[in-house]
């Protein structure tokens, strides 16, 4: 494309200077833009790796918690908070993977006129949920009505709602991917539709679907609000979704920001750092199955 | 929509009676799920509405008009217009950051970048939605906020004879412009991955008819790409606002509150508390039933004014697939 700007650019009565001006700085501009952008991304990244990098080299990180650590002492690990974050995410989308994907099936393969186009709507709506929205959604429910206690069983709740709208779109469009002659094939066979989705239509599009659920958890993996309001932070190791408190990396994180004492701030960056590391991990295997699925497709 | 005439060749006698039972529980499964999103959100609405109207009821201040946030004890008084100004000064920011940088990012991936750079260069800029809101919230007070006293103090006594640009005594780090500079980095990625999608669909027929007229590339852009992309650029923004409505961590991070009782100021230099922060920084107050009833309607404020931006984003979108299509 750009030869052939040039091209344009040069012939006898060609573009006034002030216009050739005018496409230069435009050039600079969208060049400085894309550099301007990178600015906070690599600095965050930067800064994170600096402060935070040394903790993760100690092997006690990945295998101690912070029972028994004061904001003060040097020591601990974020074992409690990392296997927090895990199994909080992998119960959130235990929940939200059938919905989502089931959302996904009726709106391609079986929603038809008015109802249809409401339910496309309110996953788009879902969608824009913010998440202090569905916390305090899930709060309403879970504490005031039904008078259970805060536990991080409900975190999940919270965090399912902001989950099944990404499964619902990206599922949705590798629904859309699979050929219409694939369908005809099974049905000509005499196969029901049900068995075409399940035997011909969801394999097709398995490795896509996998793609926008680990995309998906790395969206949610990071979210707070939902830990501020339902999941108080824990200093121990638990795995009991359903009684008592759970830590997890973004409320450790929240829990001694505020600290100036240096251990603790080594902790937050430890934990900021162990955060983002998890969440690029999973959009980068997320991108690695798309790319697999396309050579396949 | 692709299926519409496939299923029924294979519906002779034979296929229903086999078929029938298994497609019956699928579709009405798939069905279920379906609703159940628009319940979710229903539910959503109903809950918020159900425990936030006894305590808008017990309020004895306006709560649509009062700036006094003191929902405890036997005279609870609450009203959302320091939430909401700061809520909306915050996403202005952001946005008035965000959507030209977002747009020209955009046009550099889809229009300028050499082709070898366009895909590592989008996928660094989604990598910034990969950051957690509360990380961004934390970098931006202790490393990011130091060096925004010089900028906020130069614009202080520049254009400080504007009120919305007057210094109000509150360290750069902590003003709502700050905030709104932070919320800018985190919806960019958003902005410019919509915009991206629909400047890569710019038909390849106008942009060499405009350059065929002896359009620069600049021209061609101008004339050609940003008409075209011009309603994907409009949701893509109102998706970007909705994001900045209600992002919290960050913003809760950062904002030094407001004392009780403290004048009116229009500064954007000043402290506050959004919507969402408020919420979050006292989810540990939640005893009473009116104190909770208090930040749920705040809640649910938030909940219709991103609701409203979502919903005007997906019209827009729907209306140029019609035009496209």
């Amino acid at each position: 494309m750009s030869a052939l700007t040039q091209g344009t650019a040069t012939p006898r009565g060609g573009p006034s200077t002030r216009r050739s001006v005018t496409d230069v700085v435009a050039r600079v501009a969208m060049w400085s833009a894309f550099f301007l952008a990178c600015v906070p991304l690599v600095w965050i990244l930067g800064s994170t790796i600096l402060k935070g990098g040394h903790m993760l080299l100690d092997s006690g990180w990945w295998t101690n918690s912070q029972n028994g650590i004061t904001a003060r002492r040097v020591g601990g690990g974020a074992a409690h908070a990392i296997q927090g974050t895990l199994i909080q995410a992998v119960v959130t989308a235990a929940i939200s993977v059938p919905i989502g994907v089931l959302t996904a099936i009726y709106l391609v393969e079986y929603g038809r006129g008015p109802v249809a186009r409401l339910v496309s709507f309110m996953v788009d709506i879902l969608t824009g949920i913010p998440s202090i929205v569905a916390a305090l959604f899930i709060y309403a429910l879970w504490v005031t009505t039904f008078g259970f206690q805060r536990v991080p069983f409900a975190v999940t709740l919270a965090l399912a709602m902001l989950m099944i709208p990404t499964i619902v779109r990206s599922t949705e469009e590798m629904l859309k991917l699979v050929p219409k002659d694939y369908r005809e094939a099974s049905y000509a066979l005499g196969v029901p539709k049900w068995r075409t989705i399940v035997k011909v239509v969801l394999p097709t599009a398995f490795s896509g679907i996998v793609t926008g659920i680990l995309l998906g958890l790395a969206r949610v993996m990071g979210e707070t609000a939902p830990l501020i309001i339902l999941g108080p932070y824990a200093k121990s190791i638990s795995h009991n979704l359903f009684d008592g408190l759970m830590g997890t990396l973004p409320t450790m994180i929240n829990q001694d920001r505020a600290e100036s004492l240096q251990p603790a701030v080594d902790r937050v960056w430890g934990a900021a750092l162990t955060l983002i590391l998890l969440i690029f991990l999973l959009n980068l295997a997320g991108r690695l199955v798309s790319r697999f699925s396309t050579v396949r497709a | 929509m692709t299926t519409s005439t496939a299923p029924r060749p294979v519906r002779t006698t034979d296929q229903v009676r086999t078929g029938r039972v298994g497609d019956r529980i699928f579709g009405g499964a798939a069905t279920g799920a379906g609703l159940l999103v628009v319940a979710l959100v229903a539910l959503v609405g109903i809950f918020l509405v159900i425990q936030a109207v006894p305590a808008l009821l017990s309020n004895e201040a306006n709560f649509l008009t009062s700036r006094v946030w003191n929902p405890g004890g036997s005279h609870p008084e609450f009203g959302i217009v320091d939430l909401l100004w700061a809520t909306v000064v915050t996403s202005i920011i952001a946005l008035a950051v965000a959507v030209p940088l977002g747009v020209a990012v955009a046009l550099f991936i889809t229009q300028y970048s050499p082709t070898w750079l366009a895909r590592p260069a989008a996928a660094i800029i989604d990598l910034l939605a990969a950051v957690p809101s509360i990380v961004y919230g934390f970098w931006g007070l202790t490393i990011a906020g130091q060096y925004v006293d010089p900028v906020a103090s130069w614009i202080g006594d520049t254009f400080g004879w504007i009120p919305f640009l007057a210094d109000a005594g509150i360290s750069g780090k902590s003003t709502l412009f700050f905030a709104g500079l932070i919320l800018a980095v985190m919806v960019l990625p958003i902005i410019t991955a919509i915009s991206r999608e629909v400047f890569a669909q710019v038909p390849a027929a106008h942009k060499e008819g405009a350059l065929a007229l002896g359009a620069t590339h600049w021209e061609m852009i101008r004339t050609a790409v940003l008409p075209f992309g011009k309603p994907g650029v409009i949701s893509a923004s109102m998706l970007g606002l909705g994001r900045a409505l209600g992002e919290t961590l960050a913003v809760m991070i950062l904002l030094s509150g407001l004392n009780d009782g403290s004048p009116w100021n229009w500064s954007i230099f000043n402290g506050g508390a959004t919507f969402a922060s408020k919420i979050a920084l006292n989810a540990a107050e939640f005893d009473t039933p009116t104190k909770t009833g208090a930040y749920i309607s705040a809640g649910l404020v938030l909940f219709i004014l991103t609701f409203l931006v979502n919903a005007a984003a997906r019209i827009v979108i729907e209306r140029r697939k019609a035009f496209t299509e």
